[in-house]
C-alpha cells in the first residue's frame, strides 16, 4: 500500500451562532484545515465528505456544501451518505492508486435541526419490522447496557465513573457540550432515561464539522513535521438485526481492527466513537485495548456526539496525538444500531 | 500502477412503476444475484460492498445500506453507500472500480437502487419541506436555452423519445414498453415542463442493478467474456453562480476529457462503438452528445437527426432504452455503466449491437452539476 498520512484536522467549536448552516461552519473548518499545512483549495486533487439528509429533513443537502469545498472549476469529488470516517476511506482508496498526492475529506450535520435524534435515527431501521416499533437508538443501546452489564458484571456506577473521567478530560474543551466537574453521585441521581441508561450515559447529540487533509508520500513530510502516517485502516459491518447478534461483543469491531493491525500493539490512545457509555466497553474488549491506552482523551462522544462527524473527528483526534509527538494511535467511527457498522484507522508517527 | 479492473457480473431487475412483489431488500438482492450468477460465484466470494442510492427520502429509510447489509451478504465485510446526487449509480461503480484498481479488494459487489413507490419523488425532488419546481423543472429552462441556441427543429427531442422507446422494447428489463410510440403521439402528450412533452419525460420506476468487479486475474479467468474498465472519472461543479453554463456544463467536458485522455480516446465517435449515455429528458441527447464531444457545439441534434444516434446508426445511443424508458433514479447511472459493459461484452441480448468493441457509460446529476463515466473494452487496457 502506498504511504498516506493525515497532515492536517480541523474541527468546527460547538459554539456558533444560532442558525448556522453547515455551509458556513465548514467553510472557515476547511479553509483552516488547509491552511495549517499551506494550502488552500486549488492544491486538493480528490474530495469526499460525509453527511447525511436526514438530519435536515431535505434532500441532496450535501450539494449545499461543494460552496465551503469550492468546486469551481470542476473538482475530482465523491460524497458518502455516511459518517466522514468513510469518507475518509474512500479518499485513501483514491490516493492509492498514485496519480494523484493531497485529498480533502470532511463531515457535517446538524443534529439540531427538526426531530430528534432519537426520533431520526429510528429511520435508519428495517422499515418493515424495526422501524414501526418505534426502536430508537437509545432504547437499542439500553439493551446492549444491560446485556453488557449482565455480562461484565460491571455496575450504572462504572458507566457513570466512565462520564466522569471523559468530561474531565474534556473541561474547557470548544467541542464539549458538558460541563467538567460532574461526579458520579450526582450523576447517578438522575431519572432513567431508558434503564439502565441515564442522560449522561447518551453523549449530547450536536451540530458539527470537521476536515482532514490527506496527503501521500514524501510530500507529507514536506507539509508537515510530523505527519500521522496511516499504518493501517478497515471497515466492517455486523448483521442489522440486534437480535441476531450477541450485543456484548461487536464482531465487526474485532475485525476491523484486526485488519487494520491494532493487534500489533503500542497504540497510545483510541479515540472511540461511543455515543453511549456500553458502547465503550464493547469497543475498548473488541479492539483489545489494555488499561495502558488512553481511551478518548478528548473527551469522545460522550460530551459532544456531532453526528455524521463523530468517527471523523475521532480520527482527527488521534492524528493530533501523533502530530504532538505520539507514535501510535487510533481512531474508530461507527455506525447503525448498536455498532453495527465499525471502522478502525491505526495512526504512527514515523521518524 | 494500479490494478486492471474487470467486470464479470452483471444483474438487472426487472424495473416497473411498482415492483411490490418484492421488499427493497428483495430487490437489491434480485440484482446482486443474477450478477453472481453471471460472474459465476456465490455470495462468499464477495469481498466487499458498494451500495449506492438517491436521497434516503425517495424510500424513507436513511442510511438504507444498514437495513440491506444482511440481505447483500455484507455481515463480516465492508459495506459502503455512496451518494452524488442523480450520477450516484456510476460514482458506485467508480468507487467499487477504485477499491479493485487499490488492491485494496480483489472481488467487489456493487449495487445500486431505486424504489420510488416507497415514497413521493416529485416532493423529494423538491427539496422536501423547502418546496420546488420538481426536476423537469429545473432543467426545462436549460432545454428551452438549447433549442434556442441551436436552432434545433422542435421534432428532434420527440424523435429520441421514440427511439428510445422503440429501443426498450429489445429490453426485457425496461419499464416502459409503448409498441405503438410516433413521434406524433409525443409532440400531441401534454406538456410537463414546456417544452418537455410527457412522452418526452422519464418515467418513475423501481429497479436495482449490480455488478461483480474483479482484479486482472479475475477477469481472465471469468467463465464469461468481461468488459475491461479502460478509465473512470467523477467531475463535481457548483450548481449556481453567474457565468456558468448549465447547457454545456464544463463539468461534464472535464470528465469526458480526463476519462478519455486514460482510455486513448482522440476522436470519441470513431473510437466508441456504443454509448450508454444518462438522458432523463429527451433532449438531453443532443446536448450530452455536444458536451460530451461526440458533436460540434450546436450541431448535436442533427447526429440525432441523421439517425446516427439510432440502433442502425454509426453511434448508437441508449440501446437499453435508457433512462427515458426505465428510470430507478440511484440506479439509472449504474445501469447506463452496467449496459456499456454488456454491449462490450456481446452479453446485451436484442439490443446487443454487433461487435462493440468499446464503450461509453455516463451518468449525472444535481443541477447536471456531478458526473460520472466509465470507458469499458472487450480487450483488456
Amino acid at each position: 500500500m502506498r504511504d498516506v498520512a493525515i497532515v492536517s484536522f480541523a474541527q468546527a467549536p460547538l459554539e456558533q451562532p444560532e442558525g448556522q448552516t453547515e455551509t458556513l461552519m465548514l467553510l472557515p473548518t476547511i479553509t483552516e484545515a488547509l491552511a495549517a499545512v499551506g494550502m488552500t483549495r486549488r492544491d486538493v486533487e480528490f474530495t469526499c465528505s460525509g453527511s447525511a439528509d436526514y438530519l435536515t429533513g431535505g434532500t441532496f443537502t450535501f450539494v449545499q456544501m461543494l460552496e465551503a469545498a469550492g468546486a469551481w472549476p470542476p473538482i475530482s469529488e465523491s460524497h458518502v451518505e455516511m459518517d466522514g470516517a468513510w469518507a475518509l476511506y474512500e479518499a485513501w482508496v483514491r490516493l492509492q492508486h498514485g496519480d494523484v498526492d493531497v485529498a480533502l475529506v470532511f463531515a457535517s450535520g446538524r443534529a439540531s435541526l427538526g426531530a430528534s435524534l432519537r426520533e431520526t435515527l429510528t429511520f435508519q431501521l428495517d422499515p418493515y419490522y424495526l422501524a414501526p416499533i418505534g426502536a430508537d437508538y437509545v432504547s437499542l443501546a439500553a439493551l446492549q447496557a444491560q446485556a453488557v452489564l449482565e455480562h461484565t458484571g460491571k455496575t450504572e456506577e462504572d458507566l457513570a465513573r466512565i462520564v466522569v473521567e471523559r468530561r474531565r478530560d474534556a473541561d474547557g474543551s470548544p467541542n464539549s457540550a458538558v460541563p467538567g466537574d460532574a461526579t458520579a453521585d450526582e450523576l447517578l441521581k438522575s431519572d432513567y432515561v431508558v434503564a439502565p441508561l441515564r442522560e449522561h450515559d447518551i453523549g449530547p447529540p450536536v451540530d458539527g464539522a470537521a476536515a482532514i487533509v490527506l496527503v501521500a508520500g514524501d510530500r507529507a513530510r514536506e507539509v508537515c513535521a510530523q505527519p500521522a502516517w496511516i499504518a493501517g485502516i478497515d471497515h466492517r459491518a455486523d448483521p442489522h438485526y440486534p437480535g441476531v447478534r450477541d450485543l456484548t461483543v461487536s464482531r465487526s469491531a474485532r475485525q476491523a481492527g484486526e485488519n487494520a493491525g491494532v493487534g500489533r500493539g503500542g497504540v497510545e490512545v483510541a479515540e472511540l466513537s461511543a455515543v453511549c457509555t456500553p458502547e465503550e466497553l464493547v469497543l475498548a474488549d473488541a479492539l483489545g485495548l489494555g488499561d495502558d491506552v488512553a481511551i478518548n482523551p478528548s473527551g469522545g462522544a460522550l460530551v459532544a456526539n456531532p453526528v455524521m462527524v463523530t468517527g471523523l473527528a475521532r480520527i482527527g483526534e488521534a492524528a493530533e496525538h501523533v502530530f504532538g509527538g505520539g507514535s501510535r494511535a487510533l481512531g474508530h467511527a461507527s455506525s447503525g444500531p448498536c455498532l453495527q457498522q465499525n471502522l478502525v484507522c491505526v495512526l504512527e508517527g514515523r521518524s | 500502477m494500479a490494478e486492471r479492473c474487470a467486470v464479470v457480473g452483471v444483474g438487472m431487475t426487472k424495473m416497473s412503476k411498482c415492483r411490490d412483489d418484492v421488499s427493497m431488500a428483495g430487490l437489491v438482492r434480485e440484482a446482486a444475484r443474477r450478477a453472481l450468477d453471471d460472474a459465476e460465484m456465490t455470495w462468499a466470494d464477495v469481498e466487499a460492498v458498494v451500495i449506492g442510492t438517491a436521497p434516503d427520502i425517495f424510500e424513507g429509510v436513511m442510511m438504507p445500506e444498514l437495513y440491506l447489509a444482511d440481505a447483500l451478504g455484507a455481515a463480516g465485510k465492508p459495506i459502503m453507500r455512496v451518494h452524488t446526487a442523480g450520477s450516484v449509480g456510476g460514482s458506485t461503480a467508480v468507487v467499487a472500480t477504485h477499491l479493485i484498481e487499490s488492491q485494496v479488494h480483489t472481488r467487489v459487489l456493487t449495487v445500486a437502487f431505486e424504489k420510488q413507490s416507497e415514497g413521493d419523488t416529485n416532493f423529494a425532488f423538491s427539496s422536501g419541506r423547502s418546496g420546488g419546481v420538481g426536476a423537469g423543472g429545473y432543467f426545462a429552462p436549460h432545454i428551452r436555452a438549447y433549442i434556442e441556441r441551436s436552432g434545433a427543429p422542435a421534432y428532434v427531442g420527440p424523435m429520441v423519445a421514440v427511439k428510445d422507446r422503440k429501443n426498450a422494447m429489445k429490453n426485457p428489463y425496461a419499464h416502459l414498453q409503448i409498441p405503438d410510440i410516433s413521434i406524433e403521439m409525443v409532440m400531441e402528450s401534454p406538456f410537463v415542463w414546456d417544452p418537455i412533452h410527457r412522452l418526452e419525460s422519464c418515467p418513475t420506476s423501481d429497479g436495482a442493478c449490480a455488478m461483480v468487479l474483479t482484479n486482472e486475474a479475475g477477469g481472465k479467468r471469468a467463465g464469461k467474456a468481461p468488459a475491461w474498465v479502460h478509465g473512470t472519472a467523477v467531475r463535481t461543479e457548483l450548481g449556481w453562480f453567474p457565468g456558468r453554463d448549465p447547457v454545456n456544463p464544463r463539468g461534464g467536458q472535464d470528465c469526458a476529457a480526463d476519462v478519455y485522455r486514460q482510455a486513448g480516446i482522440t476522436d470519441p465517435r470513431q473510437d466508441f462503438d456504443v454509448v450508454e449515455c444518462y438522458v432523463p429528458f429527451s433532449w438531453y441527447e443532443p446536448m450530452w452528445m455536444e458536451n460530451l464531444g461526440f458533436a460540434e457545439v450546436g450541431s448535436g441534434w442533427k447526429l440525432t437527426e441523421s439517425g446516427a444516434t439510432s440502433m442502425e446508426g454509426d453511434i448508437p445511443v441508449n440501446c437499453s432504452g435508457g433512462v427515458l424508458s426505465s428510470n430507478p433514479i440511484g440506479a439509472s447511472g449504474m445501469l447506463r455503466f452496467a449496459e456499456a459493459a454488456q454491449q462490450v461484452r456481446g452479453l446485451a441480448g436484442e439490443h446487443q449491437i454487433d461487435g462493440a468493441r468499446r464503450a461509453l457509460g455516463h451518468a449525472y446529476g444535481g443541477a447536471a452539476q456531478y458526473f460520472s463515466m466509465w470507458v469499458v473494452g472487450a480487450e483488456a487496457p
